[in-house]
């Protein structure tokens, strides 16, 4: 961490988005987070890709739990919307959040603690419901602000700094989301922003629930031999399944690749999810087969990373609930007391 | 790209912009962070080493520091108007607080007397900046220096020619003292009419520093009538300054485009001229003179006219009554180089009561006998060793404007600083190449987890102005002084505008594991782990691209993944944040010291622990 503000002075050739703003507009406060957090760097996707997606920082509502990653918010889109939220209790404040206005764009920022001990329930019910949203676990597989116990994702077999070794089965949080639903689902690592930034653009413009599970070492209790989470193991142990291009609606689409090279995903809002060395025998369409494909390089020691799984045309929270079309603050009297005839109509139906 | 060899000094040194621009190599930032302290003593012996006349560069450089300042690049697109920090004018906020007993101190800091140098005689000509820096660097180590003088007092052009509303006299009394302490003879009104007899009087050594005292004059129609009323500007200059001219017409032209230009309109002002016009041949951003130069005249009402070529003078009834112009303009030729040709328009006529030339300076070396084995070009200049400053005869060397035309002070100062090196030698029967290596030392400044040994907090502040005495008082008063100095409330927050590009940022590969930290830190995006390539590449895929060619990029060896680490040295803030954020300390803020070596200095200077410490 430091303690100086980062300097207001920035690059002569600094670019402006579409909305007018800088990258630097998206940022935080500075971190107060541990030197080296794998949190940081994603927090530094989070503001590259908001940037490169010309989001009005207004339209977006970022909600966390408890923990270090859940500290994370204060550090980016400082001019968003935020909600601190109980330990665990994230998703059911998105979920409420989300009902009573579709019209943002939620970012849920959660840990392995906050999600996969005290707040699994939770996390399970909003991927089932399909909640609009981006879901980002910032996994380190420790409690770091408690000193490096291991958490519910650490793996059977790691040895903690102290030396004691895992004994417990982790919870596969990327492989209960595909289990549970999540129309989209995807892993990362926070060493990898060439990987992680067109992931997360892709999970912001996807409709329905995004899921994101982001390997993030704990420099201070997750970084050392032994450790399965730490910088140097998911280097040497990281597949990536296929490399991924965001192409944005109103971008031209100019490079040609041979057919068969490349496999296109077309979102609802028209962006192009360009998956380029793709093994022939994954379906980043057929959820079961993103199941096998996790669970057999998991069985070969490997950590699979990229998209695995996207439903392009998936319903979510609002479709299955028919709502209203316009977010709650934003109607009036009349809609809200439609009268006495329209009453005594809903009564009759349910006679 | 190669692995960047930080081992070489000159790659840190070319960071540290100031400095490097710097032709005396003065430690600009050190200086700075000195004046912050409020240790203005420490600032002007710190200048005093390197440029000898802290109170007469600080009003009166051509500072090729601030052009090349990092401060001015770092503020493009960041606020109205770029702008370096104020270095020469916190120069003088150091010579204007500095204490009284500053003298003594000064002595600390000297090398040590040399046994057996007394009987050693250097014979300097013209006291002038060249000179008095060969007499300061040698006196010392007790060498007789005796510097031969035209004028009564020593100071040279910057006594005669540089008007005193730039420069008071008591400021160059002092400074030009300083060195007469030293135990340096100045012989005054004698000039030297032959190189000759001055060697005859067995000197060791003589230093030519008479500087370029010829003015260039115009050789146009009209020219030889009504002298009294037509002056080569930098004679007209001297007679200002002894008094010989008070008074000059009400309509005055000035013709040049150069400082000198400058100073002789803004005499003119103050010398009852109220119409005073500077015209020009070339464009006015060609224009030789410093812009600030430029921007003092027009404020005080002098006008600049561009592309006119003087064809004439014109007289009637035996007066002066105008001249006139040609219109010009630029063409640029196949080779590069650019030419003026007339437009074609009708040629201008300007009335005025009295013209002042100021088109140039001459070398001239009448007293210097051409058989005595100094060998000269087709120009007239003395043929030299740019890096000895000796001529084609041993005994003799040459500095300032007399050895390679008109350049500025703090040239001289650097030409005095390298002949005194080489006399040195000389006289010490040393090999006159080899010259004494400079002190060099790199140190973390790493003080506690987030503690710095100095203030890494960037200031937002723009470049504060100078205050100056009111132009209604400025303009009766030739002698009143124009610009009245920082306070020192000002002088401390200019101050804080320096980035303190010599606290380095260093970077240890073996140690970092590639967590992107610095990266996502760095406010100006000037880090970038990526595949290796050439320069050229390299340099267009970094997080931003580094498109100041003339910056380097500090490139590491591999990291762990096969990467490497490249830094665009271009507008790092040296703000420190990419080592606050390193978890492993693979960054670190560096105090990178260098410090040019003058005669007698170098590796036994340098070794010696006292000097190491008041070096540092």
């Amino acid at each position: 961490m430091t303690y100086l503000p980062k300097p207001k002075l920035h690059h002569p050739s600094l670019q402006r988005n579409a909305v007018g703003f800088t990258r630097r507009d998206y940022e935080g406060a500075i971190s107060t987070l541990c030197a080296g957090c794998g949190h940081d760097s994603i927090s530094a996707a989070i503001i590259q890709a908001c940037w490169e997606l010309d989001v009005q920082p207004h339209r977006v509502a970022k909600i966390s739990g408890i923990g270090c990653s859940s500290k994370t918010p204060t550090y980016f889109l400082s001019a968003s919307h935020g909600f601190n939220a109980v330990h665990g209790r994230m998703p059911s404040v998105l979920t409420g959040a989300n009902l009573a206005n579709r019209e943002l764009l939620y970012l849920g920022i959660s840990g392995d603690g906050d999600s996969a001990s005290i707040g699994i329930g939770q996390f399970v019910h909003a991927i089932r419901r399909g909640v609009d949203m981006v879901y980002i676990v910032e996994n380190n597989g420790v409690y770091g602000l408690t000193k490096g116990q291991f958490s519910a994702t650490a793996d059977q077999g790691s040895k903690s700094k102290k030396g004691a070794i895992n004994t417990d089965v982790p919870v596969d949080m990327v492989g209960m989301a595909l289990q549970l639903g999540a129309s989209f689902v995807a892993r990362s690592f926070s060493g990898d922003k060439h990987q992680l930034v067109p992931l997360l653009k892709a999970a912001m413009t996807h409709k329905g629930a995004a899921f994101v599970d982001v390997i993030s070492p704990c420099v201070a209790f997750n970084n050392h031999e032994g450790s399965t989470k730490s910088y140097d193991y998911v280097r040497e142990h990281n597949h990536a399944l296929c490399r991924m291009d965001f192409i944005s609606p109103r971008a031209e689409i100019t490079v040609d690749y041979p057919p068969g090279e490349v496999r296109e995903v077309r979102q609802h809002d028209g962006s192009v999810l360009r998956l380029r060395k793709l093994p022939e025998s994954h379906d980043t369409g057929d959820r079961v087969a993103a199941m096998n494909y996790l669970h057999a390089c998991q069985a070969r020691g490997e950590i699979v990373t990229g998209l695995l799984y996207v439903d392009p045309e998936a319903p979510d929270l609002h479709a299955h609930f028919d709502t209203v079309q316009a977010p709650l603050n934003t109607l009036g009297e009349r809609e809200l007391c439609p009268g006495s005839a329209t009453l005594a109509k809903i009564n009759a139906s349910l006679r | 790209m190669q692995p960047t060899d930080i081992r070489n000094p000159q790659y840190f040194h070319k960071v540290v912009d100031c400095q490097w621009a710097c032709p005396a190599h003065t430690r600009v930032p050190e200086y700075i962070r000195l004046i912050a302290a409020g240790r203005y003593d420490d600032a002007y012996l710190l200048n005093w080493d390197s440029n000898v006349f802290p109170g007469i560069l600080g009003r009166t450089c051509d500072r090729p520091c601030e052009p090349a300042c990092r401060r001015g690049r770092v503020e493009e697109s960041n606020g109205e108007k770029p702008e370096p920090v104020a270095i020469c004018r916190l120069k003088r906020v150091a010579a204007d607080n500095r204490s009284e007993g500053i003298g003594k101190r000064m002595r600390t800091r000297l090398p040590e007397r040399i046994p057996g140098t007394e009987k050693f005689r250097v014979a300097c000509v013209g006291a002038g900046p060249a000179s008095l820096t060969v007499a300061r660097d040698l006196a010392p180590l007790g060498y007789k220096v005796t510097i031969f003088e035209t004028d009564a007092r020593g100071g040279g052009f910057m006594r005669t020619q540089v008007p005193r509303f730039r420069l008071p006299e008591h400021v160059i009394d002092e400074e030009v003292g300083y060195i007469l302490d030293l135990g340096v003879e100045l012989v005054g009104n004698h000039p030297i009419d032959s190189l000759r007899k001055l060697l005859d009087q067995n000197f060791n050594a003589v230093f030519v520093g008479c500087g370029a005292p010829r003015g260039r004059d115009l050789h146009i129609p009209g020219r030889d009538q009504n002298t009294d009323r037509i002056h080569v500007g930098i004679e007209w200059l001297a007679s200002v300054y002894f008094g010989h001219v008070s008074r000059v017409g009400r309509r005055v032209l000035v013709l040049g485009g150069g400082n000198t230009a400058m100073d002789c309109c803004r005499s003119a002002r103050r010398l009852g001229g109220d119409d005073v016009k500077v015209i020009v041949r070339s464009g006015y951003e060609e224009m030789k003179a410093s812009p600030w130069e430029k921007e003092d005249a027009e404020h005080e009402g002098v006008e600049i006219l561009n592309w006119l070529n003087p064809k004439s003078f014109v007289h009637e009834n035996g007066k002066l009554t105008g001249m006139w112009f040609t219109p010009m303009r630029a063409e640029h030729e196949a080779n590069g180089k650019r030419k003026l040709l007339p437009t074609g328009e009708p040629d201008r006529f300007f009335e005025c009561d009295e013209v002042l030339i100021a088109v140039g300076q001459e070398n001239a070396f009448p007293w210097i006998e051409r058989d005595l084995g100094i060998e000269f070009d087709e120009w007239g200049m003395p043929k030299l060793d740019k890096l000895t400053m000796q001529a084609t005869t041993p005994k003799v060397f040459f500095g300032g404007d007399a050895a390679f035309g008109p350049k500025n002070i703090i040239w001289a100062v650097e030409h005095g600083h390298q002949a005194a090196v080489s006399i040195h030698n000389l006289l010490q029967r040393e090999d006159l190449r080899k010259r004494p290596p400079p002190l060099t030392n790199l140190v973390s400044q790493k003080m506690g987890i987030h503690e710095w040994s100095y203030d890494n907090d960037i200031s937002p502040d723009e470049r504060f102005v100078v205050p100056w005495a009111p132009k209604e008082k400025t303009l009766r008063d030739i002698k009143q002084e124009v610009e009245l100095g920082f306070d020192v409330a000002t002088a401390w927050k200019e101050a804080q505008r320096c980035l303190n590009c010599d606290v380095q940022t260093v970077f240890t590969k073996d140690v970092c594991i590639e967590c992107d930290a610095c990266v996502d830190v760095c406010p100006m995006d000037c880090i970038t782990f990526t595949t290796n390539g050439d320069e050229a590449d390299l340099r267009a895929r970094l997080t931003a691209p580094a498109q100041n060619a003339a910056q380097d990029l500090y490139v590491s060896e591999s990291v762990k993944t096969g990467r490497v680490m490249v830094k665009d040295e271009d507008v790092c803030l040296h703000c420190g944040l990419c080592a606050e954020r390193c978890p492993t300390g693979a960054w670190d803020m560096r105090r990178f010291l260098f410090a040019e070596s003058y005669a007698g200095r170098g590796e036994d200077y340098s070794a010696n622990p006292v000097r190491k410490k008041v070096a540092a």
